[in-house]
């Protein structure tokens, strides 16, 4: 070797060639590694099916969460969605006075729009949009408050509270209530749910660096003489992990390929209860699917920690072999 | 110049017990060297610290012109390159060819596939094995396994060739085949040290003989 490097080093030009040549069979090593540590996990089938399960499992929950996660959020309210204030007026109000409460409510400049919706029409709007239109009928006279939507200039909370106490400055109102409510629980509902999901993705991806590690700490044991022969005649570490970390990257891989196919699975389990959900609310939903960006994420994320978990095991097995 | 030189080099374990004591010798280029002694006398010891498995806890070896004590870790692959090492178990590769466990060294250090495949036939016409290229070592016998072990270790054509025990389970006649191809190489110019403990082989062969006694170098 350095025989031949001395020789190569005397001209410029059979430099270069060497350079190349170096390059070349670098590349050519990486493709014998890649694909001989691939033949090694595809011949021993039944121990490679179990971990790679494993790995795909513990890849597939918070893809899975993290895909729930960001079609729930279609149900966040949108930052130009403004807080409304529904104001039920008493039962039994005359039609005059209760337009004298909204055109004087039109006049005040905190409020951004007025809208009134009378008893008539409130009963109108609830026998087209639901079945039990028809147990109004059961009433002798409609029993339905009038009510007066109201968006305030100031959404705050501070604001709102205070816009719902003048309210009742009219002895005609019943109640008020704030309708953006469930929208504010809801958001509270997603962002601890997202806690937890960032959570269990870390304990899952750690979990996949442990299972990747120690399968490839079986491997190393059936394989430590040749790992001590090839230190002893001059391999560097780099080159004693090399299949390993390749063994490591198609577990990781092939994980992650597997835990996209569960993901799909149970998106499409969940598809249609999520859709019932969101369209009570939303009218108009679309699932979102993984995506092609999700996928690759998935894919990198499996074959790096498949990666990382084999050179965890290798390292911890070369420091066995230094010089003391 | 010196191949090998060890000034006042000492060996303790962790364990407390003493393997080498203030060892000095020599070994001129060229030369062909047995290094005898009982069991335990520390010959395997030497060695280690010859391949670097181990560090001497005193003292300094020198190889050629390389001081053994200042090469770092990521210096140690390519030192053992330049050496050529035979050992009494062979330690052949089970799962691949006499072929593939010869090329093992050359791909180590890089050597294109051509080039891998005329030096490891060469290696095995030098041991007579030619036609066992494509065997699998265990299907050998164990006289013929002692030459793979040989041809792996001469193929890169190290400067140092270095044996322990090489003929430890091989019966007279097969023990002297061994060291006579030994001979060879060292005719060809490579500096051979071989530790044995076959007394009766190393009379027949006109060698220069280290003996280490509990430790210490005896004759030199």
């Amino acid at each position: 070797m350095s025989k031949r490097a001395q020789s190569s080093a005397r001209g410029a030009s059979g430099h270069r060639i060497t350079r190349v040549d170096r390059l070349k069979h670098w590349l050519a090593r990486h493709r014998y590694e890649a694909t001989e540590a691939l033949r090694r996990l595809l011949q021993m089938p039944l121990a490679a099916l179990m971990t790679l399960s494993m790995l795909g499992v513990a890849l597939a929950v918070p893809g899975f969460l993290l895909t729930l996660l960001v079609n729930l959020e279609q149900l966040s309210p949108a930052a130009d969605l403004k807080p409304q204030l529904a104001v039920y007026l008493k039962p039994g109000i005359e039609t005059r006075r209760i337009d004298v409460i909204s055109r004087e409510l039109l006049l005040r400049d905190d409020l951004l729009s007025v809208e009134l919706i009378s008893s008539d029409t409130g009963a109108q709007e609830f026998k087209q949009r639901t079945e039990l239109g028809a147990l109004l009928d059961l009433f002798e006279n409609n029993p339905l408050p009038a009510v007066i939507l109201i968006v305030p200039r100031d959404s705050s909370t501070g604001a709102l509270q205070t816009m719902q106490q003048s309210l009742f400055a009219y002895e005609e109102v019943d109640s008020v209530e704030l309708d953006i409510e469930w929208l504010v629980r809801l958001g509270a509902i997603l962002g601890s749910f997202e806690r937890v999901s960032l959570i269990l993705s870390v304990l899952l991806g750690l979990t996949v660096l442990l299972v990747v590690a120690n399968t490839i700490r079986t491997l190393i044991s059936s394989r430590l003489e040749e790992i001590e022969v090839s230190l002893l005649i001059g391999a560097t570490s780099g080159w004693v992990r090399r299949p390993f970390l390749y063994a490591g990257f198609w577990y990781g891989l092939f994980g992650a390929v597997l835990a996209t196919l569960l993901i799909y699975l149970a998106l499409i389990f969940v598809e249609s209860p999520l859709r019932e959900l969101t369209t009570l609310y939303l009218g108009g939903f679309e699932l979102q699917w993984l995506g092609f960006q999700g996928v690759a994420s998935l894919l990198a994320l499996g074959s790096v920690l498949g990666w990382g978990g084999a050179y965890l095991a290798v390292s911890r097995q070369l420091t066995q072999f230094d010089a003391r | 110049m010196a191949a090998i030189r060890f000034t006042s080099v000492s060996k303790r374990y962790d364990n407390g017990h003493d393997a080498l004591r203030a060892v000095d010798f020599e070994l001129e280029s060229g030369e062909m060297v047995f290094l005898t002694g009982h069991s335990g006398a520390g010959k395997s010891t030497l060695l280690k610290l010859l391949t670097l498995v181990e560090r001497p806890s005193r003292g300094e070896v020198w190889v050629g012109e390389q001081n053994l004590a200042s090469l770092r870790k990521h210096q140690i692959s390519h030192y053992r390159r330049s050496l050529g090492v035979v050992y009494q178990n062979h330690r052949l590769l089970a799962d691949r060819s006499v072929f593939q466990n010869i090329a093992l060294p050359l791909q180590i250090a890089g050597y294109s596939e051509d080039d891998i495949g005329r030096r490891v036939r060469a290696a095995l016409d030098r041991v007579g094995l030619l036609s066992a290229e494509n065997a699998n070592p265990m299907a050998l016998s164990g006289g013929e396994q002692q030459r793979i072990g040989i041809a792996r270790a001469i193929v890169h054509k190290p400067r140092l060739l270095i044996a322990d025990e090489p003929t430890g389970n091989l019966d007279p006649r097969l023990s002297l085949d061994i060291m006579q191809l030994f001979e060879q190489f060292n005719r060809i110019g490579t500096t051979v040290l071989i530790a044995t403990h076959d007394v009766a082989l190393i009379k027949r062969m006109k060698h220069r003989v280290l003996i280490l006694d509990k430790g210490r170098m005896r004759n030199v």
